[in-house]
């Protein structure tokens, strides 16, 4: 089926759709067209959002009555978030919205009736600066089944009801107007090891390295900061690898049989063996020069390699952290150019 | 490493004058000039074990090597260039080892004054470099020509009857004393011309090299190095010689001849038996050995560490190899073109990540300086470190024989056991006793004397040396310390604790060359142990220098006591693609012959295995 309306595959979406496709997804259809491995998928694009809010607005108000609160009325908000996230979740969907979804989710999943997806939350407000709210979203790992992926699309647009999110957005004045969700449903990788990494040095900024972080299993087990990972750090020219930090990574998060995820103990004989080879490091270093490249400045980057070897990007958005830091040049051309060598020679440095 | 700061600095290393010459050996180590000897206000300064340079307890006669080189340095540092904060290099030796530190300008008026001077004088240098550096080779080569040209020591029964006739008026023992006079002279006269621009060399690249550290803060020094490193210096050439002797060999069909554990002296008898292809191959050794093994085995700070022409069998020892590799169809010139575009590549890869075109403007601006200062730094040691070293040793060795005839001492090589004044003394008497017809006097004091000192040094060698002394200083600021000895305050810090650690399976050092591997470790502590090295060892020792790097060929990684990234270890195993971890300090001590370790060149750790 061709993207629509409602659906986006990820070939066909990329960053300038985020309003439509929300962050998340935006991303990933951009590194789709990019070239970059990514598990493939499609976007429920926020119109399907808006559709479904209609149908259940006209049984009662749901905007106005978010927009009602204040940001510091815990109980009122605690009780509204209880009864929309149970509309949103229970509500019948708008014909063309269910029927889309499970055409989509047919064709994602190909002969395969039954292979395990990730449900994820698509905020177009998220990635902004404030990358806190974007964790106030959800993402449900290793559904199985159309039934389970209706229904988890809808726990993403839940989400946006959770008491924290309100209380967030009653407290910064957000319009509800201008809050929409897009959902992103992807196959799942079956990591075999993952992780973030980052086209510049968290600890001092550097443009010269990249920071790999990774440890076994799915990477939710990393990005939630259950498991210490693993750190190297490669040189983006040289592929030289300076730092090996290999740490007990007592814990990995693996897919549950019924559905879902669940952290299980790692094996003994894995816990403080380097989750990746040197040939791994290498291949996640190139492809994050080349997201690097496509974006054109810096990025926070997730990965996962799965039980065949192969490498999936989940996740690339830009680096925040040091990109606003304002650092004065290193150093300034002079007109005799004799005069940089007085930093060696002119005293303490 | 911080939190160690506190317990370190109140710790420091031992005073000077809490070192104890090693009982029996006083007479030897009063051999030594008193201006050598630590004396009780030396306890107030910091001190540093100059094991780069001199790993062994140093002969009387060759401490020459530190008293012409530290007094060449300062010159250059404290009254030619003027640098702005320090002066020159003050040593001192104690059972043979050479201690030194140096004398930093701290008065902000003074190195103002100072920074002026400086300024009319080492820039005038980098803005006229490759004018003054032309001339620096003229002038190198004419005093290795006069070196050359220095006559072998030898006095007649009877003056010839040609300088009679002549009324040359002048005794041949005359020309005895003005060769070794000039034979000092002009060693003195080298260390001014190897010291004439090498401050200001490093300089020009510890400024690139900073600027690097601070734009790409985890960049590896070793990637700067290769940013700035020459291709085609001198010290890659000895090397280069052998790989060419090699494809010779084969060309010529003679290849079959070099055989492992053959001396060079039956490969060269079995040469001349083959004729037309033999002596071929025998015309272009001569040709290598004019100038390129002039070589030795050693840094130029020992009269035993002769050079591959006095000694064929470390290039003989590497031609085997280097002729397997060739049939095995390996390529063995060195691929100028391909290094020079991979340096080319690295300079550019990382220009493109500076943020600004201000950045990159003053990239550029640094590298430019540095690529056209470094071939000096590269180069200048072939010329004196080696070349005019060895004749300047060969030149004593000649005193040595000829005094070893008139019985002054039973070998040559003991000449190096006088002091160059002691060893003027001996040539002045016998120069008096072929005047007057007496026998020499020093006939019965110079072999006891010999004896002892000899025996002084095979025992200092085997005490344990601390290496530092005094209070740590705050920070190590005397630019020429870092450049020379790559000693900072980290440095030190990880000497003071590792005394503290005597358990720990880790010696750390600098991250010279990328790759781990694990094997079983030869510690060379000398080159003459050289040739212990099998294939797939990891070599183990206290300094490299150009001559070994026939030795890169066989080993699977190296690790050395000293050395930063620029140093001979570094460079030749990033050539050879070999893990290495230098400047560790203690490897030589800590690291046990035949033991399994692993070398983390891209770490700069090394784990004891067992």
């Amino acid at each position: 089926m061709p993207s629509s309306e409602i659906i986006g595959w990820f070939a066909d979406v990329g960053l300038s759709d985020r309003p439509t496709v929300g962050g998340k997804g935006g991303s990933l259809g951009e590194l789709t067209r990019a070239g970059i491995p990514v598990p493939p998928g499609f976007v429920v694009r926020t119109a399907a959002f808006e559709r479904f809010l209609r149908t259940l607005e006209k049984e009662g108000p749901i905007r106005t009555s978010v927009e009602a609160l204040s940001g510091h009325e815990l109980e009122k908000i605690t009780a509204l978030s209880e009864c929309l996230r149970k509309r949103v979740e229970s509500a019948p969907l708008p014909e063309d919205v269910n029927s889309e979804i499970l055409a989509a989710h047919i064709e994602l999943c190909g002969g395969d009736s039954n292979p395990p997806l990730a449900v994820r939350s698509s905020a177009t407000t998220e990635d902004s600066a404030d990358a806190s709210f974007a964790g106030l979203q959800d993402t449900y790992l290793w559904t199985i089944g159309a039934q389970e992926t209706l229904k988890r699309v809808r726990s993403c647009w839940a989400s946006l009801y959770s008491v924290p999110s309100i209380a967030y957005r009653r407290k910064h004045g957000m319009p509800e107007s201008s809050v929409a969700m897009a959902v992103v449903v992807q196959g799942m990788v079956n990591a075999e090891k993952a992780g973030v990494m980052f086209t510049r040095s968290p600890l001092t900024g550097d443009r010269s390295v990249v920071t790999i972080e990774g440890a076994w299993g799915l990477g939710s087990a990393v990005v939630s900061g259950e498991v210490t990972p693993d750190r190297f750090v490669i040189a983006k020219i040289t592929g030289e690898i300076s730092v090996r930090e290999i740490s007990d990574k007592h814990v990995q998060h693996v897919p549950a049989q019924a559905g879902g995820v669940k952290e299980v103990e790692t094996p003994e004989n894995l816990r403080r063996v380097p989750c990746l080879t040197d040939p791994e490091i290498v291949a996640l270093k190139e492809i994050a020069r080349k997201v690097e490249r496509h974006y054109g400045r810096p990025q926070d980057i997730e990965w996962a390699i799965d039980q065949a070897g192969k490498i999936f990007l989940l996740q690339s958005r830009p680096e925040t952290v040091w990109s606003v830091k304002e650092r004065g040049p290193v150093a300034k051309p002079t007109d005799n150019p004799l005069q940089h060598v007085m930093k060696i020679f002119g005293g303490r440095r | 490493m911080k939190n160690s700061n506190a317990t370190t600095k109140a710790k420091g290393f031992p005073l000077p004058s809490s070192l104890k010459v090693v009982p029996g050996t006083e007479r030897a180590q009063a051999s030594y000039p008193y201006y050598m000897q630590f004396s009780k206000e030396d306890d107030e300064r910091f001190w540093f074990y100059n094991s780069m340079h001199f790993p062994e307890p140093m002969c009387v006669f060759d401490m020459i090597t530190a008293e012409a080189a530290y007094c060449a340095l300062g010159s250059a540092n404290t009254r030619i260039h003027c640098l702005p904060t320090t002066l020159g290099i003050d040593y001192r030796i104690i059972n043979g080892r050479v201690y030194i530190g140096g004398n930093a300008v701290t008065d902000p008026s003074e190195i103002a004054r100072r920074t002026g001077e400086f300024q009319r004088r080492a820039f005038y240098y980098y803005e006229n470099w490759e004018r003054l550096f032309a001339q620096w080779k003229d002038k190198m080569m004419a005093l290795i020509r006069s070196a050359q040209a220095l006559l072998k020591p030898d006095l007649p029964e009877f003056e010839p009857l040609e300088h009679v006739h002549a009324g040359r008026g002048v005794a041949s023992n005359h020309y005895i004393l003005e060769t070794y006079q000039k034979t000092i002279e002009g060693y003195f006269r080298m260390w001014h011309h190897h010291f004439e621009f090498l401050l200001l060399g490093y300089g020009a690249y510890l400024t690139f090299f900073d600027f690097c550290k601070k734009a790409f803060p985890e960049i590896s020094d070793q990637t700067v190095a290769r940013m700035v490193a020459g291709i085609e210096a001198e010290i890659f050439r000895p090397d280069d010689e052998l790989r060419r002797l090699a494809k010779c060999a084969i060309d010529l069909g003679v290849e079959g001849e070099f055989r492992e554990g053959t001396s060079p002296d039956e490969i060269i008898k079995s040469l001349e038996k083959l004729g037309k292809p033999g002596v071929a191959w025998l015309k272009e050794l001569a040709v290598s050995r004019d100038p390129w093994f002039n070589i030795n085995v050693g840094d130029g700070f020992y009269h035993y560490h002769r050079s591959w022409n006095d000694d064929l069998s470390m290039p003989f020892a590497a031609l085997p190899g280097y002729i397997a590799n060739a049939k095995a169809g390996q390529r063995l010139e060195r691929q100028t073109d391909r290094l020079m575009a991979e340096r080319q590549r690295l300079i550019a890869d990382y220009r493109e990540l500076l943020e600004t075109e201000e950045e990159r403007a003053a990239y550029d601006q640094m590298i430019t300086l540095a690529h056209r200062v470094f071939p000096y730094v590269e180069g200048h040691k072939f010329y004196c470190e080696h070349w005019y070293t060895n004749l300047f040793f060969n030149k004593i060795r000649e005193f040595g024989e000829f005094l070893s005839k008139h019985g002054f001492f039973p070998q040559a090589d003991d000449v190096f056991h006088l002091s160059h004044y002691e060893l003027e003394t001996a040539i002045v008497d016998l120069m008096t006793s072929w005047s007057n017809g007496s026998p020499p006097r020093g006939i019965s004091r110079w072999p006891a004397i010999v004896k002892e000192r000899k025996e002084a040094i095979a025992e200092w060698a085997k005490h344990e040396t601390a290496p530092a002394l005094g209070p740590v200083p705050d920070i190590i600021d005397d630019p020429a310390i870092v450049m020379l000895w790559g000693i900072t305050r980290e440095n030190l810090d990880t000497w003071l604790t590792a005394g503290e650690q005597p358990h720990s399976n880790e010696i750390r050092g600098f991250a010279a060359s990328n790759g781990v591997v694990e094997g079983v470790a030869r510690v060379v502590k000398s080159a003459e142990e050289i040739d212990r090295l099998r294939h797939g060892d990891i070599l183990v020792c206290q300094v490299t220098n150009p001559s070994w790097a026939p030795v890169f060929q066989k080993i699977a990684a190296a690790v050395s006591d000293i050395g930063g990234s620029m140093s001979h270890a570094a460079i030749v195993a990033r050539e050879y693609g070999l893990p290495a971890v230098v400047g560790t300090g203690t490897a030589t001590q800590k690291i046990k012959d035949g033991q399994r370790i692993r070398v983390d060149g891209g770490r700069g750790v090394v784990t004891l295995l067992e």
